[in-house]
């Protein structure tokens, strides 16, 4: 670390007040004669350490340890209690996207509403503009009023605006899953851009691939405490080795591959028939009802749940998770199930292994994954084809008789098994 | 941090926030930027009717400019008041009203306050421009007086802004404080002499010392900023009078005492406002 320091972090601590009782308007303060009564507790306590010029930093740690609270104290959103972070050139923070755009007015003028928010003079806006919209990839509605903008156009602009405003220091939240694939493409780019010229990068993540590529550095919080921080692989290493112990607590010792974070767990996997009763035996074309029975140890919101089969041979045939299915709750906390019903079961009879996660929205994090959990027969039901793992619905028909010359090999032989 | 430097890196934020309170207000409504002089016109006819129909308040005849007209002479206190409660009722809501914004990005927070004094002050203008227009149409001889006139609509937005910084604090701090502040707004309105002329507060007093009671009613009334303010844009547009110099002095008193206060308080409090939000 013999480069400058672009940030540095000197014995932060951040205190927050846990309200017991909370008046938020004069009445009733005046009635009950006080404001509020709380307790506090330390988001961060007592945290050192200094960013290199030029680094791209990661911040990792359980969720509350303190990691948001601290990327907000770099960006001067939230003041410490104690110590100072110091920063050296512009901060850009990407902690929500397009937060202040007015609803009611044209991209267009968002845009500059937004740069000069994120401290940009007009000149330079203007100068960036062309290079913004093009990035956006929404050219064609720019003069429109951004409320008749789909959530991704939203997201994309605001990223587009935060990414070119060209800072020295960009603060990012959670690896951006942004727009479609061809602008995840741009913004990875985008990134690896902004690091060869030299800027730097501060992220908070729980996706410990993505870090260990991406960073150089990597600081783990654990409860407001920092507790270690240096060369990613290391610190990265650290945590997962000191998180794995955590995962065993979590796992109910069975041959069935399993981990995940644990803040979230699958507790059981019902396989129901139409009448509701639990069964391991289904017919080809019955349906078929997967029970996940969960326990959130904490409020998590928008968990996706997802399914995998797999023949038991191992061959991956289907998965499908509640994402994509458009079933995804805001929050989730405590105990409960959820459902996934197949209404006709298009499986030859054969041995299936179901596989059963719940993830993050973005499905980069995962806090609990079972691989072949729960196993099950499919025996010979309608529709009845003749071999292979999946059933079709095909049907035989439509016989042309040509008038042949000699042998009678005209009716075309459709093969199975070519998709 | 020190406030010219402060100033000076905000001047874009402020410009772009004010044009958008500018632009959204009125966007796609069906008479857009009209309805900006179609308000204070309603009100200026009901205060007009009932005041100077039905309850016959006559104020004196313009001194020197000699105009005799009551919803001009109306028009010339109440225009300043709705800017000043405005840009009052705007600055409280202005931090609340952009939480999203305050607790994702760091700028400096005052401008949201100031933009919508600046927003409100650009609605005003558009207003003052049609009165004068018409004071001008009445006989008044204004064009003397204009520059004095700007000074005081610049000072009346100083002093609308150091109260709107305050009562912006107190809204993060107490939901209810808007309750508070539209009770308030109702008897200071009253309490100023917009719909009626301070001759009448001088003859009560006069009544009353004629009983035998002895109470310096008029020295407690002018201690209200606004009377003075009110006082002196009538001096102005519509008497085309110097305003007295004790008025003024007033004027520019309140204006650096309310501004100094809100700085303080707002300086003393931002630092909390993302989480207090």
């Amino acid at each position: 670390m013999s480069e400058q320091i672009a940030i540095s972090v000197e014995q932060v601590s951040k205190r927050f007040r846990m309200f017991s009782e909370r008046n938020q308007s004069l009445k009733a303060a005046l009635m009950r004669g006080k404001r509020a009564s709380f307790n506090e507790f330390w988001a961060l306590r007592d945290v050192t350490f200094d960013i290199p010029e030029g680094s791209t930093f990661g911040l990792i740690g359980e969720n509350g340890s303190g990691k948001s609270t601290l990327l907000k104290c770099i960006a001067k959103i939230l003041q410490p209690d104690n110590g100072r972070v110091v920063s050296r050139g512009r901060v850009a923070a990407l902690l929500e996207l397009g937060s202040g755009f007015h609803p009611e007015l044209s991209g267009r003028e968002n845009v500059y509403l937004n740069g000069s928010i994120l401290g940009l003079s007009r000149k330079e806006l203007a100068a960036k503009f062309d290079e913004i919209v093009d990035f956006s990839g929404i050219e064609s509605f720019i003069d429109q009023p951004v409320k008749n903008y789909s959530s991704g156009m939203y997201v994309r602009l605001g990223f587009a605006i935060a990414i070119n405003i060209d800072p020295d220091i960009l603060l990012v939240d959670e690896i951006l899953a942004v727009g479609d694939a061809a602008f995840q493409d741009k913004c990875m780019e985008k990134f690896a851009d902004f690091r060869r010229s030299g800027k730097t990068v501060v992220v908070v993540s729980h996706a410990m691939g993505s870090l260990r590529t991406m960073c150089d550095y990597a600081a783990w919080l654990k409860k407001g405490k920092l507790v270690e921080v240096g060369p990613t692989a290391q610190t990265v290493d650290d945590y997962v080795d000191a998180t794995h112990i955590h995962r065993e607590q979590v796992t109910k010792a069975d041959d069935a591959t399993r981990w995940g974070s644990g803040e979230a767990t699958i507790t059981e996997i019902e396989l129901l028939d139409r009448a509701g009763q639990r069964t391991a035996n289904f017919r080809t074309g019955e349906q078929l009802t997967i029970r996940l029975n969960y326990h959130f140890a904490e409020r998590i919101s928008r968990p996706v749940f997802g399914l995998a089969l797999n023949t038991r041979e191992g061959y991956y045939l289907w998965a499908f998770h509640s994402r994509d299915g458009g079933y995804v709750p805001d929050s989730i906390e405590g105990d409960g199930s959820i459902d996934v019903v197949v209404p006709e079961l298009m499986l030859q009879p054969g041995t299936f292994d179901l596989t059963a996660s719940i993830v993050d929205y973005t499905t980069t994090h995962t806090f609990d994954f079972l691989r072949n959990c729960t196993r099950f027969d499919v025996e010979a039901g309608t529709p009845r084809e003749s071999g292979g793992a999946v059933a079709l619905g095909a049907r035989w028909g439509n016989l042309q008789e040509h008038p042949a010359p000699g042998n009678g090999f005209a009716v075309p032989a459709e093969q199975k098994g070519n998709r | 941090m020190s406030l010219s430097s402060d100033l000076r890196a905000s001047k874009e934020i402020l410009t772009n926030l004010t044009m958008r309170e500018v632009r959204g207000k009125y966007k796609r409504s069906f008479l857009g930027q009209t309805w900006s002089l179609l308000n204070p016109i309603a009100s200026l006819a009901i205060y007009t009717v009932v005041f100077g129909f039905v309850l016959r308040a006559t104020p004196p005849p313009g001194d020197p400019s000699g105009i005799d007209v009551f919803t001009l002479w109306l028009a010339c206190a109440l225009l300043p008041w709705t800017f000043f409660a405005n840009t009052m009722t705007g600055g409280m809501n202005a931090l609340l009203g952009n939480a999203n914004l305050v607790q994702k990005v760091y700028f400096p927070r005052y401008t949201l306050v100031a933009a919508s004094m600046l927003s409100s002050l650009v609605t005003f203008g558009f207003e003052f421009l049609v009165l004068l227009g018409i004071a001008v149409i009445f006989g008044s001889n204004i064009w003397i007086w204009i520059p004095l006139t700007v000074i005081f609509v610049a000072l009346l937005a100083l002093f609308g802004l150091g109260i709107g910084l305050m009562l912006s604090i107190a809204n993060v701090y107490f939901r209810d404080t808007a309750q508070f502040v539209g009770i308030g707004m109702q008897v200071w309105f009253y309490a100023t002499p917009i719909v009626y002329p301070v001759t009448l507060i001088v003859e009560k007093e006069a009544l009353w010392r004629s009983n035998g009671r002895d109470f310096p009613l008029t020295w407690f009334y002018s201690l209200n900023p606004m009377e003075r303010f009110v006082t002196v844009f009538r001096d102005l547009i519509y008497d085309n009078r110097l305003p007295e110099w004790g008025d003024m002095a007033y004027c520019l008193g309140a204006t650096v005492v309310s501004l100094g206060l809100g700085w303080l308080v707002f300086a003393k409090y931002q630092a909390r406002i993302a989480e207090e939000l």
